[in-house]
């Protein structure tokens, strides 16, 4: 049972952090581009981000079987029931909340560091750095939130992975079994250990948001 | 003063939502040259400041740094911005220590002997001790004197200065005064000064120009302007009396 305890909290921190940081690596550019720049359609694009917050995992996660099923435009991949399945349906979920919260936080100190950063003679790509490095807490709080969002999902991973043991089951869907089944302690332990792994990768990122980027 | 001319705008206009801010006003800074802007509330001051930065583009007329025309295109301009620094009357403190503040548009720019210009920098501005403190714990003065050591530790071949010395105290206006006067003997810099303060303008400026009405009513030598000046409304201005 440790083995697989083991193998279970492996694979949760592998699916999170890869989702967290495959959607962020395209998030966080494009929410500083938003947040530094006036654009037509800036509003609807905003708006659509904010909406899809609050997108319903069960949803995200039917657009990516509908998309790795055998008959799906990426069916002939064989991804469907696998961890690789299980990172896009969190990525889908992750990539919105990133760059919605990356914007506010880039246009919360834009202008004034924006302006800072071109007096003092920043050519267009240091100032993004200098902007982005002065929005570290809230670009960084944003990963954090991102990574929440990713670390406790069980609608989308369900469907898309099947919960397959010692393959796809990550720890909240084996808290959804173990519950089921009535093994409460069983589930009581894996809850525990899922919100340690949290407070760790919390922890990290607060000591990340603490030092900076280097401009 | 060289008699070299360092900045000039020529018959620069800028409206906002109709509003006509700037209409065919024209000046030029030499190098060695510390000229002070003054002027009713409002009337442009800081507007010109910016278009002569290449930060708001007049809707009409050039600004040209030596021989350069600004396109006030960001990286178009970038070789034109790099030589110029506009110090502004709330400066933003990157969230770094003092030291590396002041060190910044030397990063920027790839620069050579960072320790010492910084070390030279901040010692004018009598803020050494505070190097390694972060720059968001300074208060109002000595923020300005970092910002100031800042726009200079790079030489700008102009520099800007907007109400640099507002809602400051008695001391850090005299440091920030000495500073700007050693900082254009010793470089033979540009500084144009933006002032609501007369007895600043009186105190340290070589020449003074009166912004009024969209355009430079009246520009001379400090004396001239404020003993002798030609048109009545810069004596009407300089006299502490309402112009119209």
């Amino acid at each position: 049972m440790t083995a697989e305890i083991i193998h279970i909290t492996l694979l949760s921190i592998f699916v999170s952090i890869s989702a967290t940081l495959l959607a962020s690596a395209m998030a966080v550019p494009l929410g500083t581009i938003m947040g530094l720049h006036k654009f037509r359609g800036k509003e609807i694009i905003r708006t659509i981000t904010y909406t899809l917050y609050g997108f319903p995992p069960v949803v995200a996660g039917l657009i990516i079987y509908l998309m790795l099923s055998r008959e799906g435009p990426l069916g002939s991949l064989n991804l469907l029931f696998t961890p690789t399945a299980m990172i896009l349906a969190q990525m889908v979920l992750v990539f919105p909340i990133v760059t919605g919260l990356t914007m506010s936080s880039v246009s919360d100190v834009a202008k004034d560091v924006k302006e800072t950063a071109m007096t003092l003679g920043a050519d267009r790509w240091q100032t993004a750095k200098t902007v982005l490095n002065e929005a570290r807490v809230g670009v960084i709080s944003a990963v954090m939130v991102g990574f929440g969002r990713a670390i406790a999902e069980v609608g989308a991973v369900i469907m898309v992975g099947g919960n397959i043991r010692w393959h796809t089951r990550v720890l909240t869907t084996a808290i959804v079994l173990e519950t089921r089944r009535g093994n409460f302690q069983y589930a009581l332990i894996l809850g525990g250990i899922l919100l340690s792994v949290a407070l760790i990768v919390f922890f990290v990122l607060k000591r990340y948001q603490d030092k900076g980027v280097r401009t | 003063m060289s008699h070299e001319i360092a900045m000039r705008c020529e018959d620069v206009c800028k409206s906002f939502q109709g509003n006509t801010i700037l209409d065919e006003l024209s000046i030029s800074v030499e190098k060695g040259e510390l000229l002070a802007i003054i002027g009713p509330s409002g009337v442009g001051k800081t507007t010109l400041l910016k278009i002569m930065n290449g930060l708001i583009c007049p809707d009409k007329g050039e600004v040209r740094l030596m021989d350069d025309r600004l396109r006030f295109d960001d990286e178009a301009d970038l070789g034109a911005r790099r030589k110029m620094a506009l110090l502004s009357q709330e400066p933003y403190p990157l969230s770094k220590t003092v030291w590396e503040n002041v060190a910044y548009p030397l990063h920027l720019r790839d620069e050579d002997d960072i320790e010492e210009r910084v070390e030279d920098a901040l010692e004018h501005v009598s803020l050494m001790d505070m190097a390694e403190r972060n720059a968001g714990t300074l208060s109002s003065g000595e923020l300005q004197r970092m910002a100031f050591a800042r726009a200079t530790v790079f030489e700008p071949e102009v520099l800007l200065l907007d109400e640099f010395t507002a809602h400051l105290d008695p001391y850090n206006i005299s440091v920030l005064e000495d500073a700007v006067e050693w900082y254009v003997d010793e470089k033979d810099t540009a500084v144009v000064f933006v002032t609501h303060n007369l007895f600043q303008a009186e105190r340290i400026a070589h020449t003074t120009a009166f912004l009024f009405d969209g355009q430079i009513i009246e520009k001379g030598t400090t004396e001239e302007v404020f003993e002798e000046a030609e048109d009545e409304r810069t004596d009407a201005f300089v006299n502490g009396e309402m112009v119209f």
